[in-house]
């Protein structure tokens, strides 16, 4: 099959243009291994991590990576997250972004090429497909074949795998959001959650068509990265480059002569593509530098005794110098350069600001709300009390004993909803539950003469020997015209 | 449209406008693309059918499934009272005044009184129960009626100076000036005295005078201690909370006029739920006895 330029239709003009059928063909070579060891690894992570175990003690579940969204908790190995530690979520993300500008401006579109789950999952369908239907020719030959009972045997075949491995992705996002070991019997015996089955689901569809059917269509049209890329890659970005001062002017093995260049114009390069592109064509928003034309090209120029790296991962700075004749430069020159160094030096000041925040950060905490209607309440004895929701945050996995009292206010005491004035003091002990958020309405009376606002403290303390403790500022309200 | 040129390097006609030298592709439109918005026209018109979505002249269509946003409403109404159906009926049966106050259903209590308050008492008593210039403030510790659960109970039930219910509050003040009883220099003597008694002024010969006014006029519902008298509704007047105002001018006006509180007889109006909520949640406001 000839591919127009750039997998673009060709003329007559149509307004909806259907996909091009694409059937890569199957090639071996660094980068193709890489792309094996990469797979490997992101799958193995991703259906692996779930069911990982790691113990916090009685209180607190067992599992690894949970993101507890009943609880509103995310457990992350030996690190608990709480709502209002969000940030830390926001800080990967910053982290996330500004890793991908590094790795683009580095090695260009690496992520595209190994590392997004659209190319594993993509690579993963490709290789079930050629392993059911065979290669290219014999995949090009099936299509054009009429419905016999082998055919249609390995469309079902084809899928059914396809849909068995969306399952499996879909049910194994599930797992990160509940017990694995638990969750897998509810969703065996018809016991779990609807909103589990309908995560299983919509994912098992949504893999399946942007697996099976979309493809290169998700890179081209529904992600906003290939358009942004521009401005991460420059002129010294390492990128997949056709060298077209040796390979022109082209030639097939018979008619070659002095003036031909090395390409043999033999279409490896375009038949391995995954996204249908001819990559002679020069640098385009759609080639996700997965490199496999690199693997092909090379095994045709050992084939015809001519040096590898004729299509090869070269900048366009080096490109340039050379065609003009300068020697090749290594490229590892393209990793250190201030461009690379400035997104390094932001990404790793992100990473070590919060893995200083993570390792200071306080697992006792308490926040204090003034009631406001009423500010104050006059009392019978001339005092004001004054009322508060103290909230205390024990965010360890054990139950604790703490101290509350009230430091400044002089001759202010206090008490709690559920006991009574006469057991007034400066200072009270409560017990928090493991891993819990527990209000305290919190009675604070004081003499009515007095300024008409005091600033004092709420503060808390381990009573069982560790040093822990918090403190939040509040406020005494008196009546402003005083008798 | 102007006449469209083919661009050389890919083949595809151009759109015939430019910006600083840059062309627009007409490229085709992906076929998927082109499904997909014919599946939400699909989807509309199959919404449109099935959901009220067409507006006519009084309402709009009725939709064949039936749905409507005021019968939501009615069916989540009528499933939060199912789901709250047990307690209440447990709080129509309990005896609030003993319920322990640490218990599940006293919390329960607490947090409908709460709600039952903003709809019921508020007007009066204000969002936050803190009273206003003849109305009392629920949070502090003085009651003319008594601020134990039973007695906030009871004067929910039966209010205060409700005409037909004999077990009403019922609080009696005479009109000392303006029925003619005291003289206005002596109802000054009798607010010197109330005034010196709730220690907002010295003794002078004024209060002395008033003492013994106050001893043939008021001390019965009062008391000879002025501590007040909640058999009769009658103010501690020693403290220094005041329903109308401890200064001189207000003390002269209720002497002189006398003041009387109403306050519904809830039981006509409430069940015997939410009444127990009510006096669970005015109990718990931080004067309850």
């Amino acid at each position: 099959m000839n591919m127009p330029p750039s997998g673009l239709p060709a003329l007559p003009r149509k307004l909806y243009a259907r996909r091009p059928d694409i059937f890569p063909r199957a090639i071996d070579g660094f980068f193709r291994r890489l792309k094996w060891v990469v797979m490997a690894v992101t799958l193995a992570i991703y259906y692996v991590t779930p069911w990982l175990r790691w113990n916090r003690g009685a209180y607190a579940p067992d599992q690894a990576v949970l993101v507890d969204l009943a609880h509103r908790r995310f457990y992350f190995f030996s690190i608990e997250i709480w709502p209002h530690e969000f940030y830390y979520v926001a800080g990967l993300l910053v982290m996330a972004g500004i890793g991908l500008f590094l790795v683009t401006s580095t090695v260009g579109r690496a992520w595209c090429g190994y590392a997004c789950p659209q190319t594993v999952w993509t690579d993963l369908f490709l290789h079930v497909e050629r392993a059911i239907d065979g290669d290219r020719n014999a995949q090009l030959r099936l299509k054009k074949a009429p419905w016999t009972a082998s055919k249609i045997g390995r469309r079902v075949l084809k899928h059914g795998s396809w849909l068995f491995i969306g399952l499996v992705t879909g049910g194994a996002w599930v797992f990160y959001f509940a017990d694995a070991p638990t969750l897998a019997h509810d969703l065996v015996t018809g016991e779990a959650a609807h909103v589990a089955y309908a995560t299983i689901a919509i994912l098992t569809a949504t893999t399946y068509i942007f697996g099976g059917f979309m493809r290169e269509q998700v890179c081209l049209y529904m992600c906003p990265w290939p358009r942004i890329q521009g401005a991460m890659l420059d002129e010294r970005s390492l990128i997949v480059t056709y060298k077209d001062w040796r390979g022109e002017p082209r030639s097939h093995g018979v008619k070659r002569s002095d003036e031909s260049g090395d390409c043999i114009d033999c279409q490896a390069c375009v038949q391995v593509c995954p996204v249908g592109i001819d990559i002679r064509n020069g640098a385009q928003f759609a080639c996700i530098t997965c490199a496999l034309c690199i693997d092909a090209c090379d095994q045709m120029m050992d084939k015809v005794g001519r040096p590898r790296g004729l299509i090869d991962y070269a900048t366009l700075e080096d490109c340039k110098a050379e065609a003009a004749g300068a020697a090749p430069v290594p490229v590892t020159r393209t990793l250190f350069r201030p461009r690379t160094l400035a997104y390094f030096a932001v990404w790793s000041a992100v990473g070590l600001a919060m893995v200083f925040a993570l390792g200071a950060r306080a697992r006792l905490d308490l926040t204090t709300a003034h009631d406001r209607n009423p500010l104050w309440v006059q009392l019978s004895g001339g005092d004001v009390r004054n009322a508060y929701t103290v909230k205390i945050r024990n965010m360890e996995s054990r139950p604790r004993t703490l101290r509350l009292a009230i430091e400044g206010l002089e001759q202010g005491v206090m008490w709690d909803s559920l006991s009574d004035a006469t057991a007034a003091g400066r200072m009270m002990t409560v017990s928090v539950a493991p891993d819990q958020v527990e209000a305290h309405r919190i009675y604070v009376r004081a003499p009515g003469r007095g300024p008409a606002t005091e600033d004092f403290h709420f503060i808390i303390a381990a009573a069982d020997g560790s040093s822990d403790s918090a403190r939040d500022e509040a406020r005494f309200d008196r009546p402003e015209m005083q008798p | 449209m102007t006449d469209r040129k083919i661009d050389e390097a890919t083949g595809v006609p151009t759109m015939g406008h430019e910006w600083d030298g840059i062309e627009e592709l007409d490229n085709p439109m992906p076929r998927w693309w082109l499904w997909t918005f014919y599946a939400t026209i699909v989807f509309a018109v199959g919404y449109c059918i099935a959901y009220p979505a067409i507006p006519l002249l009084e309402r709009a269509t009725a939709g064949t499934l039936g749905w409507s946003s005021h019968r939501q409403l009615a069916e989540e109404m009528a499933k939060g009272q199912a789901a709250h159906a047990s307690t209440l009926a447990a709080l129509a049966k309990v005896d609030i005044a003993t319920l322990d106050p640490k218990s599940p259903l006293m919390q329960a209590a607490v947090e409908g009184g709460r709600a039952a308050f903003k709809i019921n008492c508020a007007a009066c008593h204000g969002a936050g129960a803190a009273g206003t210039r003849g109305y009392p403030n629920l949070n502090d510790d003085d009651w003319l009626w008594g601020g134990s659960r039973a007695e906030i109970h009871e004067t929910l039930m039966h209010g205060i100076r409700q005409p037909g219910n004999d077990a009403t509050r019922m609080s009696q003040m005479p009109a000392f000036g303006r029925d003619g009883i005291l003289k206005p220099e002596e109802i000054q003597a009798v607010v010197s005295f109330v005034r010196a008694a709730s220690h907002q002024e010295t003794v002078g010969g004024s209060a002395r005078r008033g003492a013994a006014l106050y001893a043939a006029n008021c001390a019965m519902c009062h008391g000879t201690d002025a501590k007040g008298g909640r058999a009769f509704g009658a103010p501690n007047l020693t403290d220094a909370i005041w329903l109308y105002g401890g200064d001189r001018e207000a003390l002269t006006a209720t002497v002189t006029n006398a003041r009387y509180g109403v306050m519904p007889a809830w039981n006509k109006t409430l069940d015997a739920a939410t009444l127990n909520m009510l006096t669970a949640y005015v109990h718990s406001l931080g004067g309850g006895e």
